[in-house]
């Protein structure tokens, strides 16, 4: 769990930074240059080392590969996207489910507790071989990785949310003869909003972890797939191309994300 | 703001404002040994505003929230508690806090009709009534804007035309206007003043300027438990001009709260 408040502090702290620097350089063109240094540190570093190519490709040859391996990679990264996205449909409809119930049964909460804090417990990574057995090696047992990777982070959230609505909402709401389902339909739900979408930011930085661990532990298509099959290989370049448009998907998941949340809450402090 | 106040929206059936009265009663919090209020006696007259004034947490926010039926399942009443109507209080009220409380993911204009959410069978013609109401807060330009979007002041006249959209004979107001600066406040009272003339208003507040400028009927409430003594207030209409009868009311009232200070 700290681990995922840290997750959400540092994303937290990236959007402060962001705010700030927005005046100086448009976003574009600053994660642009920041790139650009990487690749020419990287550069420096492999001729300055004399570093083979099998511990530390150059970054052309890694572009090499994304070129003539393209369409490979394309088919591999779009089963990682697929499996990705359905995580975070199932993970989210679990964590808000869960969360509902723990919110409008309470005897039923004291019940669900310890198996939320059990499935966090459980390292995820340990119990993959068993999802293989029991869903087979293809997508689903994926989606049902990042899905537990997820859960606990977006139920917490959703839970919080619903639980803190301000009392005065509350107040307002019974004073014009609210019934129980629609106080929770038109006041505590939307007013959960802004806290589940930091669930949701947490959830779509580590769905991915989720899913690549589960291609590692078995799997016949993939990125993860792909890196291990290029890892056995020793093709350094194709590893490294596979990971970076793995980073770039879950970047650009991210701010999609973040752009969607802050269109769709624009109430959110 | 401009002063539009002429046409009051054609709505529903309008249930005429009851006088209320309380008789002898007492309050004690389930997980309280000590009474919040005991032996109070207040008759609160039908369409007029009564104010109730004390230090804060003299237990005048609980009997205004008894009364909007929010504590009922975590108080001891005793006591007796009637209407000239003979109709019991809940569902005849709406309630205006200090905090404006409108949802930041609603419009204004949605703002105003939260109530509809809530009734069983909205009616499509209160979305005019809810335009027709902002005009009379002087905020039909800003219908379509968020809450953020609006000053401290502009809030509270959203609040007031949420509170008349409900359109209910009984308003609870628990200092509406107290987080505001003195001359929004000023103008706010008389806009109040004006658009809820035909409701029976009960007003919490701890400023006796407030009051006094507002009240036609005054309640001073003090004491551990407290109870409720009755003030005359000045003859003139409210909401008064402050003159030298007000300010010398003032000065009594001042002098009476100093001693729960002592």
């Amino acid at each position: 769990m700290r681990n995922f408040l840290a997750i959400s502090g540092l994303t937290k702290s990236l959007e402060n930074k962001k705010r700030d620097s927005n005046k100086t350089l448009p976003p574009v063109l600053r994660t642009l240059l920041t790139f650009m240094i990487i690749i020419a540190i990287w550069q420096t570093i492999v001729v300055l080392f004399e570093l083979p190519s099998f511990i530390l490709p150059e970054p052309l040859a890694v572009f090499e590969r994304l070129f003539t391996r393209y369409e490979v990679l394309l088919k591999h990264s779009w089963v990682t996207t697929l499996e990705i996205l359905l995580g975070l449909l199932l993970g989210l409809s679990m964590g808000l489910c869960f969360a509902l119930q723990m919110l409008l049964f309470k005897p039923i909460k004291r019940w669900l507790l310890p198996i939320l804090i059990t499935s966090q417990a459980i390292p995820v990574f340990a119990i993959a071989p068993i999802l293989m057995i029991w869903l087979g090696y293809g997508i689903s047992s994926k989606i049902v990785m990042a899905a537990m990777i997820i859960f606990f982070p977006v139920t917490t959230c959703c839970y919080d949310g619903l639980k803190n609505t301000p009392s005065g909402y509350l107040d307002l709401a019974k004073t014009m003869g609210a019934t129980k389902w629609k106080m929770l339909r038109h006041i505590q739900l939307p007013a959960a909003l802004p806290t589940l979408a930091s669930g949701i930011r947490v959830a779509v930085v580590i769905a991915p972890i989720g899913a690549v661990a589960g291609e590692w532990v078995g799997s016949s298509e993939g990125l993860g797939y792909l890196m291990l099959q290029a890892n056995a290989r020793m093709l350094i370049d194709e590893m490294f191309a596979a990971l970076f448009i793995l980073s770039a998907l879950s970047v650009s998941l991210y701010f999609i994300t973040d752009k969607l949340l802050k269109k769709l809450i624009p109430w959110e402090i | 703001m401009t002063n539009n106040l002429s046409s009051q929206p054609s709505s529903s059936v309008v249930q005429s404002a009851p006088s209320i009265g309380i008789h002898n009663a007492s309050l004690r919090y389930h997980n309280s040994e000590q009474h919040v209020l005991s032996s109070l006696t207040m008759h609160i007259p039908a369409a007029q505003w009564t104010c109730i004034l004390g230090r804060s947490g003299c237990g005048k926010s609980s009997l205004l929230r008894y009364l909007a039926n929010l504590l009922s399942d975590k108080v001891q009443w005793s006591g007796q508690l009637s209407t000239s109507t003979n109709v019991a209080l809940q569902g005849q009220i709406a309630y205006m806090a200090q905090q404006d409380l409108l949802m930041p993911w609603l419009s204004v204009l949605d703002n105003v009709l939260l109530s509809e959410k809530f009734t069983p069978n909205p009616k499509p013609s209160q979305r005019d009534n809810a335009q027709q109401l902002l005009q009379q807060v002087g905020l039909e330009q800003q219908a379509h804007y968020l809450p953020q979007q609006l000053s401290g002041g502009m809030r509270q006249r959203v609040a007031l035309a949420r509170t008349l959209m409900q359109n209910k004979p009984v308003v609870l107001m628990d200092e509406p206007f107290s987080a505001l600066d003195a001359v929004t406040r000023y103008r706010l009272q008389n806009l109040a003043h004006e658009l809820l003339k035909d409701k029976t208003v009960v007003l919490i507040t701890h400023d006796p300027q407030e009051a006094i400028r507002l009240a036609n009927q005054l309640y001073i409430m003090q004491g551990q438990p407290a109870s409720a003594e009755s003030l005359d207030v000045p003859s003139t209409l409210a909401p008064r001009q402050f003159d030298a009868q007000c300010a010398a009311l003032q000065q009594t009232i001042l002098d009476r709260l100093e001693q729960d200070y002592a």
